[in-house]
């Protein structure tokens, strides 16, 4: 059963169309406060993940969980971060169609985690070309209109440059701590 | 009842129960949707599903479903299309792949030359199953002797956790109250050495269920069963024998059988109800006979009447004769009826999945859950792509080999070693 955001989007719509038109904005959330808000709850989560978690019961804390990308195979095994995260954008797909969430890379270790529509190609892009900024756009896919925002998804900790330097399928080995390694797409359909 | 084409092997016990899938007269896709998650969905997730609904209801993914309309089941599996209905109930030409995956051979270069057709060839890929088929599962497995030295095979243990939860009354043929009119001799000699006798399950627990009735059950309903084996039942509804209860029909019949029947059975047999004592007697409750004799009391194929003769039914046979350790013997069950452990009130419980149609198609599927107890990871998957194998019930080696463990090496061999450890 999926949740009704009935409320947000139309707001959403509606001052998207008011500020288009050049009229006073008579209330609602702003796409990008939306986008931003959804993002700073993901932020937070993935962050309290890592720390309270992985980093806590993981090797490097009590080592009773083994973080791992096999995870589901193995006794102690948990989820990494990242597929942590990929859990939660799986599981908001199984809630809700108001918006969708997932992490891409221009250099993916999952090649079906390239940026595959064109805005993306360009916001993962600017992401990479401008440190500490986010990118916000519209596209049409299907029949549908979207305002698509992308969030740096910065290496914070030394086991992201790790993992994914040392990984097999990895098409780039020179990640530092501090740098871009992707983004988040979000998308809110108008 | 008119059909709009025949319905499939995986569906046509409950085709006469049409609201099985049909919730709603009105309903398009999206209820056909919500009908096939609420059999399968379970198991989809208990395999972490490849390609699960949520991967393409992603607009990202808007022009791909344009192409192939991946959100939907029905999309490659539809229902009454005996024309096109291929293995796995597959309704697409096999090719399917190449829509999302067209550049596989740029990534892969193990994958040259391979026709998108052979993807999902044995011991390759599962669009949704591949715990025994990814990559870093391959190359664990890899260079396995064909014989393990050791049998993985789980011990059944439910019987013990519950003798140690519960503690029941030890029971004797004296302890025992039928009606005088009732002769029992046969009965009772035989409860006396089962484990029901040792759970102090005595004639009443199953004759007279009903505490408040003097009423005597001459035969207990499943209900009565699952009263006490709510996971068997539960598992017994999701596979061939049971499905048709899970939907309202009556019990299956040999004769609603869509495969081989035994050409001898009784027209008596062909009629009999699928029950839980289709298979188990009741009073001795003795599992081999259910996990042998009464599957090839009815069943007839190669691959059934080689068994008999077959490595694998050798080892049966040896058992019976006392050469063998009973966790050594590979009987119908063995495969077909996995053990499966299960974590419940903080114990690891093994009990059987009742279900037999769970790991049978795809065959990986088996891998895992059953042929890895005892063989390696290559010997399973060549011989489960041997379909003559198959037909002889394994009776000599693979004549095919799988080369999907020796591409992953292939692959390996060529990346730098990287510790890639999560430290």
């Amino acid at each position: 059963m999926k949740m009704q955001l009935k409320l947000v989007v139309p707001v959403i719509a509606l001052s998207a169309l008011l500020v288009a038109c050049g009229e006073k904005e008579t209330g609602g959330i702003k796409p990008e406060v939306y986008t931003d808000s959804l993002f700073a709850v993901m932020k937070a989560d993935r962050t309290n993940y890592t720390k309270l978690i992985v980093k806590r019961l993981g090797p490097k804390g009590a080592g009773v969980i083994k973080p791992d990308e096999h995870w589901q195979d193995m006794e102690n095994g948990a989820p990494l971060p990242a597929q942590m995260f990929r859990a939660g954008a799986e599981g908001v797909a199984e809630l809700t169609d108001n918006f969708t969430y997932s992490l891409q890379s221009l250099w993916p270790v999952n090649k079906q985690n390239a940026p595959r529509t064109e805005l993306e190609k360009q916001g993962l892009q600017y992401i990479v070309d401008n440190p500490g900024e986010n990118f916000y756009g519209e596209e049409t896919l299907g029949d549908v209109t979207y305002f698509t925002a992308v969030y740096p998804d910065v290496a914070v900790a030394e086991p992201c440059v790790a993992c994914h330097n040392n990984h097999k399928d990895t098409p780039r080995t020179d990640f530092k701590l501090g740098d871009v390694m992707g983004g988040v797409v979000i998308r809110v359909p108008l | 009842m008119y059909l709009v084409g025949e319905t499939t092997h995986g569906h046509h016990q409950i085709e006469m129960a049409c609201n099985t899938c049909h919730t709603s007269p009105f309903g398009g896709t999206e209820v056909l949707q919500d009908a096939c998650v609420s059999c399968h969905g379970e198991e989809l997730k208990a395999v972490s599903d490849s390609h699960p609904r949520s991967k393409f209801t992603d607009p990202r993914n808007a022009d791909r479903v344009e192409i192939l309309d991946a959100r939907y089941c029905v999309t490659c599996h539809r229902e009454h299309q005996e024309d096109i209905t291929g293995a796995m109930g597959l309704t697409l030409p096999q090719d399917y792949c190449f829509n999302c995956h067209q550049d596989i051979a740029e990534e892969r270069s193990t994958h040259v030359g391979l026709g998108f057709d052979t993807c999902a060839s044995a011991g390759c890929h599962n669009y949704h199953d591949n715990l025994a088929l990814y990559e870093d599962f391959l190359l664990k497995h890899a260079g396995e002797e064909d014989f393990l030295a050791i049998n993985r095979r789980k011990a059944l243990n439910s019987l013990q956790i519950y003798l140690d939860l519960n503690n029941p009354d030890m029971l004797e043929p004296s302890d025992v109250v039928v009606p005088d009119w009732i002769a029992v001799s046969t009965e009772i000699s035989e409860w006396h050495s089962s484990s029901h006798q040792q759970a102090g399950v005595d004639c009443q627990s199953c004759h007279q269920p009903d505490e408040q009735s003097d009423g005597w059950v001459e035969s207990p309903s499943m209900e009565v069963c699952a009263s006490c084996h709510a996971p068997q039942m539960e598992s017994f509804m999701l596979g061939k024998h049971g499905m048709r209860l899970k939907s309202g029909l009556p019990n299956m019949t040999p004769d609603m059988a869509k495969i081989a029947m035994k050409p001898d059975m009784s027209e008596a047999l062909l009629h009999a109800e699928l029950t839980c004592n289709s298979c188990h007697n009741p009073h001795d409750v003795n599992a081999m006979e259910a996990a042998v004799e009464a599957c090839i009391g009815c069943h007839n194929s190669g691959h059934v009447n080689s068994y008999a003769a077959s490595p694998h039914g050798q080892l049966y046979a040896q058992m019976h004769q006392g050469n063998l350790e009973l966790k050594h013997a590979v009987t119908c069950a063995t495969c077909h009826m996995p053990r499966v452990e299960v974590i419940e009130e903080n114990h690891r419980v093994v009990r059987v999945n009742h279900n037999q149609n769970d790991n049978l198609r795809p065959n990986e599927k088996m891998i895992r859950s059953v042929c890895m107890d005892c063989h390696s990871l290559a010997f399973s998957i060549d011989s489960l792509a041997d379909e003559a194998l198959i037909n002889n019930n394994f009776t000599g080696r693979p004549h095919h080999h799988i080369r999907s463990i020796d591409m992953a090496v292939e692959r390996d061999s060529q990346i730098e070693v990287r510790d890639d450890s999560y430290q």
